[in-house]
């Protein structure tokens, strides 16, 4: 009993046999499933390796700031530097406007100074953690050796080239005017009809991107039925296609009983949320405050394949810009409690019933 | 394989007692969960111990609308039992449903063609049946709320749809599972479809996360709601059973709550 606790199991997985995908940018997953970079290093780890090929990402906006947007940035610029398709759609007037806004990914000597700060805060901050730091530090280096192609640092502040993006691989529609998803839902099929899946052999993959599907300002969203049937049918879609789709929906706007359904649709589902300005007692309690832009929950990971929930350590996550470049995400670090100030968990605990009851967890 | 410790799931359901009958026979089952925990594992449980239960007449019919039949193959491989010879076996019938849509949908008449043909399909294929196993299928539903969206809201064309299949378990002692997600109802003020199900339902398995929150060795909490429980002194009543569980590939542990170390 006791050898087939510390031996998982006596038939291990030759990774190398099973058909190693040929396109950058793919990556094994477990169960027979593919993992497509989110174009963010951190929310991959977070996530088990990234978004699943395949599977329909959805992320509920904070109605009062673009945080959706950061996301969304980066996980079409990482597809445009891989060379794989883009279709994107949006409430906009001049969707393909948005192209120019795209990070572009840092270079090298930029990447290492980055990667030394890191390790330079990390001592400053958490002394006490330090060995852990250590482990965690290694593990990342390993992670940037091995999988370089798979997942790129974006700087924020530069724009992506044009030439990525001003070939034919990006298909732009904009959702404002049309009377209904059809359209959206013709486009959709006629871009996945492109990466047929069939087992084995990865010749190309897709990224879909949706914004603010459901917004005000367009039709579409005094349709609830036909949005989720959309939904549906897309999600359908995406499971026989080598592509991935993300979808970002004012989650306020819509009732309470369809933000559920489609909630529910969702194989990965994720929220943002702003910080307000000068929160003092949040920033109190948490390190690094001035620092974040917004918080980032995850409430749901892909189960494709298998019927296992995988079980997060913590499900907030701070958002930051760090030197106004990169776009990181980290653990909650809750500060040394103060023991002049008298401040307890107690008192200091009524800021997650401020603005966003439950929005914290420690 | 069959003489193993049975689980407390089994045991809520009344599967301990290998009755000849099976247990399940003639009843209507909902398993309902919410965003935060899903149920789809009790569905998996509960379609591995029909398939493989001592009596090698079940039949099982599965209505897929979330999932395609790879999913599950892999799953239930896992959890030993392999669908893909069970198909072959006639024993399992998989309906692929991802792209159901209601054809005359503009004619006003809403669901009523594509739900109709469906219910046609299953009754035909419960007649085709042998002898033998005309009276132990088992009808799975995928789930019912995107079956409402297959139905473009029109739940009543889905709730019609219930009423035949259930029809078909008072006709013929077929059992009826069906997955729902009780998060989408609660906000609503009269949730008709709800309630109209659950008048339906013997016995009724709620999944809910923990109240305390995430926790990486319980998953979450299983109700089980057993209408009309017999057990074996013949006595007939209503049994409530609430306990934890974990689930991982290859089963599903269940145990009370702070029972475990």
């Amino acid at each position: 009993m006791a050898a087939t606790k510390t031996r998982i199991s006596s038939f291990s997985r030759n990774i190398s046999a099973v058909s190693a995908p040929q396109l950058p940018g793919i990556k094994c997953g477990p169960n027979g499933t593919f993992f497509v970079s989110s174009g963010i290093p951190d929310l991959d780890k977070i996530l088990g390796g990234g978004f699943p090929l395949g599977g329909l990402v959805m992320i509920m906006e904070d109605a009062e700031a673009p945080h959706h947007m950061l996301l969304l940035r980066n996980f079409m610029s990482q597809g445009l530097v891989q060379n794989q398709p883009l279709l994107y759609a949006s409430p906009a007037k001049d969707p393909r406007g948005f192209l120019g806004t795209l990070p572009c990914p840092s270079s090298k000597d930029d990447k290492s100074r980055n990667h030394y700060t890191e390790q330079e805060k990390g001592l400053r901050i958490a002394w006490q953690y330090k060995k852990y730091f250590s482990e965690n530090q290694r593990n990342i280096d390993d992670h940037k050796d091995s999988n370089q192609e798979f997942c790129n640092d974006f700087d924020l502040r530069k724009p992506l080239e044009k030439h990525f993006y001003s070939g034919q691989r990006v298909d732009c529609v904009s959702i404002k005017d049309s009377p209904n998803p059809a359209t959206l839902h013709d486009r959709c099929a006629t871009f996945l009809a492109q990466f047929p899946r069939n087992d084995g052999s990865f010749s190309c993959m897709g990224r879909i991107a949706i914004q603010s599907l459901c917004a005000p300002q367009c039709e579409l969203s005094k349709m609830d039925w036909d949005m989720l049937s959309f939904i549906r049918s897309l999600k359908s879609m995406l499971r026989s296609a080598n592509a991935v789709a993300i979808i970002t929906f004012p989650s306020s706007l819509l009732s309470p009983s369809f933000c559920k359904r489609w909630q529910h649709m969702a194989d990965v589902l994720l929220s943002v949320k702003a910080i307000p300005d000068e929160d003092k007692e949040l920033g109190k309690l948490l390190t690094g405050y001035q620092d974040m832009v917004g918080f980032l929950n995850v409430h749901k990971i892909a189960r494709i394949n298998t019927q296992v929930p995988m079980i997060l350590e913590a499900t907030t996550f701070s958002i930051k810009l760090q030197k106004r470049r990169f776009l990181v995400l980290e653990c909650l670090n809750q500060a040394p409690i103060d023991g002049s100030s008298g401040t307890s968990y107690g008192t200091s605990g009524g800021c997650s019933g401020s603005s966003r009851s439950g929005a914290l967890d420690f | 394989m069959e003489n193993r410790a049975l689980n407390l799931l089994d045991e809520a359901l009344g599967l301990d007692y290998q009755t000849d009958p099976w247990p399940l026979r003639g009843k209507v089952v909902l398993i309902e969960d919410c965003v935060e925990t899903s149920g789809c594992f009790v569905l998996h449980q509960l379609l591995k111990r029909t398939l493989s239960s001592q009596s090698p007449n079940n039949t099982v019919i599965f209505l897929a609308f979330s999932h395609p039949l790879s999913h599950y193959d892999r799953i239930l491989r896992k959890l030993g039992c392999n669908l893909v010879a069970q198909r072959e076996n006639g024993r399992f019938f998989f309906f692929d449903m991802l792209k159901l849509l209601c054809p005359d949908e503009k004619e006003g008449k809403t669901g009523k063609g594509g739900f109709t043909a469906l219910y046609w399909k299953i009754q035909n294929t419960i007649c085709a049946l042998p002898e033998n196993n005309k009276n132990h299928a088992t009808i799975m539903i995928d789930d019912m709320s995107l079956m409402e969206v297959a139905a473009h809201g029109s739940s009543d064309h889905v709730l019609d749809f219930m009423h035949y299949c259930h029809t078909l378990t008072s006709e013929l002692g077929c059992s009826l599972i069906i997955l729902n997600h009780e998060d989408i109802y609660t906000s609503m003020e009269r949730p008709t479809f709800m309630l109209q199900t659950k008048y339906l339902v013997d016995v009724l398995i709620k999944a809910e996360p923990l109240a305390t929150g995430l926790a990486a060795d319980v998953h979450g909490q299983l109700t089980v709601l057993n209408r009309d429980f017999c057990n074996v002194k013949g006595s007939s009543k209503n049994k409530i059973s609430n306990f934890h569980f974990k689930v991982k590939e290859n089963s599903v542990e269940y145990f009370y709550p702070g029972t475990r170390t």
